[in-house]
């Protein structure tokens, strides 16, 4: 059988990302026709709610933000050859670190309480995914099962630590004392009025860093390559002399780290207190913003920003036109992954077949 | 000069067509808690509330149900900026957002059930859910022919626990030797939509000789009332009159009446007697109770009614109170 052709550089990063979107949309749109609605007004809906105002804008962004960190904390540790199922609890208790610094500092102005909380809720989540790390590394427990397990554990944890440790004793729903406003993230609409109501907080721009940094980390550093070393080929890698042990376990802690930072976003800055569950599924969502943005930190940006504005063009949709139900929205965002995640190599044959004869062409001349 | 009339006139129109909006837009909204506008319990029994309002004054109203905590004040915003009054929020879990969002719109009315938030223009609705899950728990201690019955709360919070003791002081005063078997369906609000976990939970209960379980974990709930139905056992249905769902199976349901409060909150405000502060409903104002209907008439003995009817009227008269488990965070019984 003959080698496959590859696809042209621009083809395989943004053609086929971008027919999967439009594939996923028009399935999507069948579904809304099905159910008597006009889908190009739904889909004018959901492009207005996500970007066609400020505070509407804002909601996007603050999504984008959650979803940059899970995708990172995915894809980091991807490059690693390992899947980290587990942001969505290395998240939650992050949470944790977050507001024991932010309840101890509690009053101070936010650019001291803000790096703490960073620190903190970094320190936490990579606790929580260096275990399941140690355990791969030195007991061969694999880092799928073990993630998915510490998922469950954090959420049962959690629970228990809100409910009868951090619960104030005057209030009668589960979640910890509140955080002084002075002492939150600082939202942007204290900036810019442009985002006003809106969740989006100065984390925002720390994805933005992240996002630099993990590029940075990953293609321009000695453990980069290690860890790449390690992704691609475990024995070679072992044979070179790098401690894959060790890899394993720092890009679990950093991944963890990452994770955290969805802390920092909800519990300092949008909630400013810790309640049940504030991941509500941002962790999820970043194994798909991970696999469709090949794991570079420019498609994870992309992705998670189009998984942002699906989330809060889906509100929007849900808002104003009552008879598209919550669960249809689950729906439109589930083929969206679909398409792109789970079939994402769908389109890639005929795509082949397309752009083959130019590149034979040009291989003929040789 | 024409030009500056031109623009006073469809300045003019525009506010007159806003303010024609605003006004045909003065329905009443409902957001849904995390559970959803289905769940066969708690949300459902405010849609239904909503439903029999649309359908005795064939007034409108809007509903939405959110996916995640970031939405909640922005759901309040939205329907608060586009008219709405009042916005009726079922669910404690809504009391941070309210309180955030009701100083904004001092306008606009707002209800919130099962939380209290002290503001001029919220009307908080609380339930006495001890007294309707004390009537049950006499039915299923009148029931049980094992003398061992099970509670089952989606998990240890506070506001369930206030149905679990009032459940086991009703049972108790019926048979004081009576065992009562708590478990809880899991850790935290996911709890909620887990019946499958719910099921296992009350197929272990009934392995342990339960034979009546109540089920107070919303959604969760259908698996406790399949696994009794299945089992040949009894359960308990709440919030919602559940008997339809496995006749013969459900012994009666605690009735929390939601829909009640929110059918109230709805006429009054088109009555323009919306009053704000904390109303709470109880047995005596027929706000909680438990559902005797064609479903379960062949599971009631005459017996079984009359000392329901007995001990109501002592609850309602004041002769008999049901401990608040929320009052000291614990259960005498």
């Amino acid at each position: 059988m003959s080698a496959r052709v590859p696809l042209p550089r621009w083809v395989d990063v943004a053609l086929l990302p971008l027919l999967n979107v439009v594939l996923a949309f028009l399935i999507g749109g069948i579904v809304v026709v099905m159910v008597g609605q006009n889908p190009l007004e739904a889909v004018g809906i959901m492009l207005y709610g996500a970007f066609g105002y400020g505070s509407g804008f804002g909601y996007t962004l603050y999504y984008t933000t959650d979803f940059i960190f899970a995708g990172l904390a995915v894809s980091l540790a991807y490059h690693a050859g390992l899947f980290n199922i587990g942001p969505e609890g290395q998240a939650y208790v992050a949470g944790l670190g977050v507001i024991l610094v932010a309840l101890a500092l509690n009053g101070q102005p936010w650019f001291l309480t803000v790096p703490a909380m960073v620190l903190a809720g970094g320190l936490f989540g990579a606790a929580w995914a260096f275990i399941p790390g140690y355990l791969q590394a030195k007991r061969g427990s694999h880092i799928v099962i073990t993630t998915i397990l510490f998922n469950f554990i954090a959420v049962s944890m959690m629970g228990y630590i809100i409910s009868k440790i951090l619960k104030p004793a005057n209030v009668g729903s589960d979640e910890s004392a509140p955080i002084d406003a002075i002492s939150r993230v600082p939202q942007l609409r204290l900036f810019w009025e442009l985002f006003k109501n809106s969740p989006v907080n100065i984390s925002f721009f720390l994805a933005l860093i992240a996002l630099a940094a993990v590029y940075w980390l990953i293609w321009h550093t000695k453990f980069g390559f290690a860890m790449r070393a390690l992704g691609h080929n475990p024995t070679a890698a072992r044979y070179a002399g790098i401690s894959n042990a060790k890899v394993i376990m720092i890009t679990m802690a950093l991944a963890g780290a990452l994770a955290g930072m969805v802390a920092v976003n909800n519990v300092g800055g949008v909630q400013g207190r810790l309640i049940l569950n504030f991941v509500s599924g941002a962790g999820f969502v970043g194994v798909a913003v991970a696999f469709m943005g090949k794991g570079h930190p420019i498609g994870v940006a992309l992705s998670a920003l189009l998984f942002g504005a699906l989330y809060q063009g889906g509100q929007e949709l849900a808002f104003s036109m009552p008879g598209i139900t919550r669960e249809m929205i689950v729906t439109i965002q589930a083929l969206v992954i679909l398409f792109t995640g789970a079939m994402g190599d769908m389109l890639r044959p005929p795509l082949e077949r397309i752009f083959r004869p130019r590149v034979s062409a040009s291989a003929g001349d040789v | 000069m024409t030009f500056s009339a031109f623009t006073k006139a469809i300045a003019g129109g525009v506010a007159l067509s806003a303010l024609l909006t605003g006004a045909a837009l003065a329905d009443p909204a409902l957001i849904y808690d995390g559970g959803g506008k289905f769940d066969k319990s708690f949300n459902e029994s405010a849609y239904t509330g909503a439903e029999k309002y649309k359908a005795e004054t064939g007034g409108g109203y809007s509903d939405l149900e959110i996916t995640g905590d970031a939405q909640r004040e922005q759901a309040i915003r939205q329907f608060a900026t586009k008219g709405f009054s009042p916005i009726l929020v079922p669910g404690f879990s809504w009391a941070t957002a309210l309180g955030t969002v009701a100083p904004e719109f001092p306008d606009t009315h707002f209800v919130i059930i099962d939380s209290v938030v002290d503001l001029p223009n919220v009307r908080s609705v609380v339930f006495k859910e001890q007294e309707g899950s004390y009537l049950v728990g006499i039915l299923a201690a009148m029931k049980s022919e094992t003398g061992k019955i099970g509670v089952v709360p989606a998990f240890n919070f506070e506001l369930l626990e206030k149905f679990a003791c009032g459940y086991k002081e009703g049972a108790k005063s019926v048979n004081p030797d009576i065992e009562v078997l708590e478990t809880y369906v899991g850790a935290g609000f996911e709890a909620f939509n887990d019946p499958a976990k719910a099921s296992e939970v009350t197929k272990s209960q009934l392995d342990q000789g339960v034979d009546v379980v109540f089920q107070v974990a919303g959604g969760a709930g259908a698996g406790v009332l399949q696994a009794a139905a299945d089992a040949g056992k009894f359960s308990i249905g709440v919030d919602s009159n559940q008997n339809y769902l496995h006749p013969g199976s459900v012994l009666t349901s605690m009735l929390k009446r939601v829909d009640v409060a929110t059918f109230n909150a709805f006429m009054d405000e088109k009555n323009g007697t919306f009053t704000p502060g904390v109303v709470t409903l109880g047995l005596a104002e027929a706000g909680v109770g438990a559902a005797f209907d064609e479903f379960n008439a062949d599971l009631i003995t005459p017996e079984m009614k009359a000392a329901v009817e007995a001990a109501s009227a002592k609850i309602a008269s004041g002769e008999v109170v049901v401990h608040d488990f929320t009052t000291d965070k614990a259960c005498p019984a």
